[in-house]
């Protein structure tokens, strides 16, 4: 579960204060299925990332499964990461030089599991994404929603309880994107929390729950729950 | 967490293989500092080496007496030129065979002259001598006979000739019985030495050597240029150096005017000189590592500049800041590594073309200068990787993502 109350994240630009995000409170159940829509600038990125721990707010509190994650140090806050969150990129980040497999294994590889154990993991998820024989190939081998697949393979190899995608299909044509979506879902279906930002309202309305975002501020939602 | 050293490994290696303009460069840099190292150190060692050796082949457990004092046991100019303050004379020769610890002695005496055969002629070291610098100095003799064994004050017209004066001479007819002029004086060639290279700056082969009262007679003179001794042994070697000094300081009247050098004592300094040198060119040559350094760290920035967004994914999966770091230093100390083993092998052989090219010259790295190079080479490596890696560690992944 996820429990954001009051948070603030403000930048300082020049000599001006941008508030990113500005007094937001949100609770997120487990295995909910969530989409954040609004405006550019309006802070759906900062929020996403607060929640994946790659950013820390300026005010307020986050709990993650009942526990005070922003008190965590920075070596606590990647434990958390590595074992309870997936993200997935619109620019998929994959790195060029590892094959498909092995971009599937680093999460794996930085816990520390020796790599016997981690053979059949990641042969397990590439399998459920359908990317088997492409295991061995470079992300250059590979076409766009190809790449996102090995990405959605990579973030859930660790089987975490959150996935964070940040607009998964932007990249996409339409029919990579539709496919992208429907992985997401069956995973969700499967139990995973599943948060998602896109600009593509169609996407936006399959979410149970829908969020909208404006000038850093959680402003109503389409299922009225928030 | 920590990473299997495996994965490390691996994933260093394949960070290396990614980048290879830049592995390359690094390389390039690390392994020419390191061959310099390895190459200046073997040079110096290799003078080392040639120089004792040298010396070395003069004699072994040899002394040498000047005429002249020198306040310091090694050498100086004024025992180098030979200055003659007091006279040293057969009769001071002949009475340090009294020591018990002296083997055998030879007079030196040297000048030099025209040798002529017939029409041929040319000018000549001559050496003044007796039997025993046979002996003392291990040469040989290829035919014929060395000096006789005659008192040192006989002075028999009689000469023992290099193989290339002989060959000037003579070409392909007999020398062993002939006649030559040696100035102004008839002397009959009763031998011919064998002995090949030098000693101290003459070559044994272009010498002639006649008894030491003959020389006197021809270079018109009384005394001695210096007075070769050999000492029974190894600790014979002071004793008799102590006994030399009083005996001829008992004949000159009380004065204390002869200077007895050890071969020990100036191999010793030759050798210390050499060594320093040999420490100084590593240590210049060492100079060229922490260029290598500073290109390691500059090419480092860059690198972790390129792989920001890569940085910043490793830390969304749930790398540590220390795995980061782990990770730069693990590719800095896999360069450095492979980078000095390269210039190891390369200074290694580079040693040894001078070994082929130069035999005389037995250039070779000590183990102490491999040791150190490869010390040095790792140490600067991972050093100035340190703060690429730190800063790497640090990144905001957000920031480090977006690529801002
Ligand atoms: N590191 C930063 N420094 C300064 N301002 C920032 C920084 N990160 C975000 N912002 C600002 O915070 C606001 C929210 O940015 P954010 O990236 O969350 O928007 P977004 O809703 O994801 O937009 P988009 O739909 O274009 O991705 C913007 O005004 C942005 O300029
Ligand atoms: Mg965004």
């Amino acid at each position: 579960m996820i429990e954001l109350s009051h948070i603030r994240r403000s930048f300082q630009v020049g000599d001006q204060l941008v508030h990113a995000l500005d007094d937001v409170s949100l609770v997120i159940e487990e295995g909910a299925y969530v989409s954040i829509m609004g405006p550019s600038g309006s802070g759906k990125s900062t929020l996403l990332n607060l929640i994946g721990l790659l950013d820390r707010p300026s005010a307020g509190s986050y709990r993650l499964n009942g526990q005070d994650v922003t008190a965590l140090s920075d070596y606590e806050q990647a434990q958390v990461r590595n074992r309870s969150i997936g993200f997935v990129f619109q620019m998929f980040h994959l790195i060029p030089r590892l094959t498909a497999a092995e971009n599937v294994e680093l999460p794996l590889l930085l816990a520390g599991m020796p790599p016997e154990q981690r053979r059949p993991l990641v042969d397990a998820a590439l399998a459920e994404l359908q990317m088997t024989d492409r295991s061995r190939h470079r992300p250059d081998q590979l076409s766009g929603g190809q790449r996102q697949r090995v990405a959605i393979a990579r973030a859930v190899v660790t089987q975490p309880k959150v996935l964070l995608a940040d607009e998964p299909t932007g990249n996409l044509d339409q029919h990579s994107g539709a496919a992208v979506i429907s992985i997401l879902e069956t995973l969700n279906r499967r139990g995973i929390t599943l948060i998602m930002v896109t600009h593509d309202p169609e996407m936006g309305r399959r979410a149970r729950r829908r969020l909208r975002m404006v000038d850093g501020r959680l402003s109503g939602t389409a299922d009225g729950t928030a | 967490m920590a990473l299997h050293s495996g994965d490390l490994r691996r994933f260093a290696w394949r960070a290396l293989r990614g980048f290879p303009a830049r592995t390359l460069l690094m390389l390039t840099a690390m392994a020419i500092g390191v061959s310099a190292v390895v190459l200046l150190t073997a040079l110096g060692e290799g003078a080392r080496r040639y120089v004792t050796g040298e010396f070395a082949s003069l004699g072994t457990n040899l002394l040498i007496v000047f005429p002249g004092r020198s306040e310091t046991a090694g050498i100086n100019p004024s025992t180098m030129m030979g200055e003659t303050p007091r006279d040293l004379t057969l009769d001071d020769a002949q009475a340090l065979l009294r020591s018990h610890s002296v083997r055998r002695i030879a007079p030196i005496n040297v000048g030099s002259a025209d040798v002529s055969r017939q029409r041929r002629s040319r000018e000549v070291v001559i050496l003044g001598s007796n039997q025993d610098l046979l002996d003392i100095r291990h040469w040989e003799i290829d035919q014929g006979r060395f000096l006789p064994s005659a008192d040192l004050t006989s002075a028999s017209p009689v000469a023992v000739i290099g193989d290339k004066i002989r060959a000037e001479l003579f070409g392909a007819e007999r020398a062993l019985g002939e006649w030559i002029r040696i100035g102004d004086r008839r002397f009959r060639v009763i031998g011919i030495l064998g002995t090949e290279g030098r000693s101290i700056g003459v070559d044994v082969q272009e010498t002639v050597i006649i008894p030491v009262a003959s020389a006197q007679q021809l270079f018109n003179t009384a005394s001695l240029f210096r007075i070769l001794v050999e000492a029974k042994s190894r600790d014979a070697i002071e004793p008799a150096k102590k006994f030399i000094i009083d005996l001829l300081q008992q004949r000159h009247q009380g004065e204390r005017d002869v200077t007895v050098i050890t071969q020990d004592a100036v191999l010793q300094t030759f050798d210390r000189i050499l060594t320093a040198l040999t420490y100084a060119v590593g240590g210049i040559a060492a100079i060229s590592l922490a260029v290598a350094g500073i290109l390691i760290m500059n090419v480092m920035l860059v690198a972790v500049t390129q792989r920001t967004a890569e940085i910043g994914l490793l830390k969304a999966l749930g790398a540590t800041p220390r795995q980061i770091l782990t990770l730069i230093l693990a590719e800095a100390l896999m360069l450095s590594a492979i980078g000095a083993s390269a210039g190891m092998a390369l200074g290694q052989l580079g040693s040894y073309l001078i070994r082929v090219v130069f035999p005389q010259l037995p250039a070779q790295a000590p183990g102490w200068s491999l040791l150190t190079a490869l010390a040095v080479a790792i140490l600067t490596g991972l050093l100035f990787s340190l703060l690429p890696a730190r800063r790497a560690a640090r990144l905001d992944p957000v920031l480090a993502l977006t690529g801002r």
